[in-house]
């Protein structure tokens, strides 16, 4: 006879309320570990969308996306002829705002070179960019469609093609151009800026400037000995992919990824001080039962049972709610939350551990109860 | 009524005291109390508020030890001036039954799994205890509840159910708190009937602590506590 699901059955409306209270904290949990892998994953998505194998920035900067860098477009003929360069591309990176249908719209603009590095890895929608100017292929998460038309400065572009879940780390839809297009976005003045800069005596300014090149290096050849070579002969600053990727996580995305861990952390400690007070409340409310049991010999082991059984029974039930929750609307988070399985059973051993030790602090309440309790009114 | 004084005493309190407290905060809740309680009593345990009944209740349910004398239950030894049997727990298991004034029925189980529990407890497969328990539920004519909880049951039937599960082991030592202080007359009158028929069927002792005076004329002797001391022993069947 199991004393704890008997107990359940009996308060089945109560116990599961506690539990769907309990889910839905967890539920924040799970989602703030979620939102923070999504961060992560949204960052890296960035940086391995051009499938490259070495970047090539501004001398002294650990740019594009750690710091401003800006170098002349033809370092790619510069770059392409390093040995073991297989391709090499240039691009640009930019965050711009507009408006679309009366709405504020805000993308990050990579500009790259048809058939060269630098552009998106695959199309889910459309086809690539196959025009010089004013075609754009564009992330869903901008909520636009192949066809739809898109003013960025003083043109108007028609999206062509639509990728998936690429995205800034700032959580921006990522929107690409041809080089062309982006350098025209990025350096060229609106007419009565540019009037003003000839008026100066500073003539056309060159707008064959580029954020970063990117190099994919042959299979044979080590990416470090190409960025090293670029570095030492073309005086660019250059890293690897894996040099790039840990820019990006331990610099760029490092102090919202320590916020939401701390905070995670917070939630996580809550949720354990929430855990025990239940359970604590739970023995409480059964003083006279568990004065019962012991009266009519029942041992501290069918008592402790009741008491571990029930609060691992909450927890996991709690967790189990909660994981489901987050499941079914994890889609509807502006950012991305990514659910990685090792996350929830980690979290999942978390619960546990905390149902156990937070039992405890029950069954040391019930082992006290003396049996005497029972008799009297 | 045969004489049960011929057997040996089920009970046997010897010299027990016990008091709370130290200095001037002590409380002799029971001052030399000696008795003896013979198998087929059924005996009542009164006294004002505080006179020590629930504690001398206590000390013979091994719940609570006392500071001097010796006890024998059963003809084990539990108590002999500052010696404390051990096993207390499985001896409560094995020899006492509890009937409680509130009936202390656990209300997640029906009336059968409350019966069934102390079985379960004491090693019988649920089956058995099941069977038992179904067995002492149409002995107390309550078989019709047995799948009811608590909550559904009446003042009688709860009680009924709590005399069942307490007499689930055959213990021949049966401890009644106020057994009918919860009850109207009639039913009061049937528990006591029941008490009685239950110490002859099995040979068992039973106390029961009780401010009931409409239930004293049942009770084959009345122990008497104030101030901690037993005043004196009234025997109704003598």
């Amino acid at each position: 006879m199991n004393l704890a699901f008997r107990d359940i059955r009996h308060n089945l409306g109560r116990f599961l309320l506690t539990c769907f209270g309990l889910s839905l904290l967890l539920g924040v949990v799970l989602s703030m570990i979620g939102i923070y892998r999504g961060l992560v994953a949204d960052a890296l998505t960035l940086v391995r969308a051009p499938n490259v194998d070495v970047w090539v920035v501004e001398s002294g900067t650990r740019g594009p996306f750690a710091e401003s860098s800006r170098i002349p477009g033809d370092s790619r003929e510069a770059i392409a002829r390093l040995l073991g360069v297989v391709a090499a591309g240039a691009v640009t990176y930019q965050s711009v705002e507009t408006r679309h249908m009366g709405q504020k719209l805000r993308l990050y603009v990579i500009g790259s070179e048809p058939g060269r590095p630098g552009g998106p890895a695959y199309i889910v929608q459309g086809r690539p960019i196959t025009r010089s100017h004013y075609e754009m292929i564009i992330d869903k998460r901008a909520g636009l469609l192949l066809g739809d038309r898109v003013r960025l400065g003083r043109n108007i572009f028609t999206i062509v093609g639509l990728t998936e879940n690429l995205v800034s780390s700032g959580g921006d839809p990522v929107a690409f151009l041809t080089l062309l297009d982006s350098q025209e976005l990025q350096f060229e003045l609106a007419p009565p800026a540019a009037r003003r800069e000839l008026a100066r005596g500073e003539g056309i300014s060159n707008t064959n400037t580029v954020n970063a090149i990117v190099a994919r290096v042959s299979p044979n050849v080590k990416p470090e000995s190409v960025a090293e070579a670029a570095r030492r002969w073309k005086h660019l600053a250059a890293m690897t992919q894996v040099g790039q990727e840990n820019i990006l996580t331990r610099s760029v995305v490092e102090r919202a990824r320590k916020q939401i861990g701390l905070f995670t952390s917070i939630l996580l400690l809550v949720s354990a001080v929430i855990i025990a007070l239940i359970v604590y409340t739970m023995t409480m409310d059964k003083i006279r039962e568990i004065a019962t049991l012991k009266l009519i010999g029942a041992p501290d082991r069918t008592i402790a049972g009741l008491i571990v059984q029930q609060a691992l029974a909450m927890g996991t039930i709690g967790f189990g709610f909660g994981a489901l929750l987050i499941m079914s609307i994890k889609d509807y988070f502006p950012r991305r939350v990514v659910l990685l399985p090792e996350d929830g059973l980690a979290l999942a051993a978390v619960v546990i551990v905390v149902c156990l030790l937070s039992s405890g602090f029950g069954v040391r309440l019930a082992l006290k109860v003396d049996p005497a309790t029972a008799l009297g009114g | 009524m045969a004489d049960s004084t011929q057997h040996a005493p089920l009970i046997k309190l010897k010299n027990i005291s016990k008091h709370f407290g130290e200095g001037d905060t002590r409380v002799d809740a029971l001052r030399d109390v000696s008795l003896d309680i013979y198998p087929t009593q059924v005996v009542g345990l009164v006294g004002p508020s505080g006179s020590g009944k629930t504690t001398l209740l206590n000390v013979i349910g091994c719940i609570l030890e006392p500071n001097n004398g010796s006890i024998c239950l059963d003809g084990d030894v539990v108590y002999d001036n500052r010696w404390l049997r051990g096993d207390l727990r499985h001896l409560r298991l094995e020899k006492i039954g509890f009937i409680f004034q509130f009936h202390n029925l656990l209300p997640f189980l029906s009336s059968a799994e409350n019966v069934a529990v102390v079985l379960i407890l004491a090693g019988f497969s649920a089956d058995e205890a099941n069977k038992r328990a179904v067995e002492l539920l149409e002995y107390l004519e309550v078989a019709h509840r047995k799948d009811a909880a608590p909550a559904y049951l009446s003042g009688g039937e709860a009680q009924r159910v709590s005399i069942a599960r307490a007499l689930a082991n055959r213990p021949r030592i049966i401890l009644a708190d106020e057994p009918t202080a919860a009850l109207d007359s009639e039913r009061a009158s049937i528990v006591m009937d029941l008490l009685r028929q239950v110490a002859t069927d099995q040979q068992a002792a039973v106390i029961a602590v009780s401010h009931d005076e409409k239930i004293f004329d049942r009770f084959d002797h009345i122990f008497h506590l104030r101030d901690g001391w037993l005043e004196n022993k009234k025997s109704q069947a003598a």
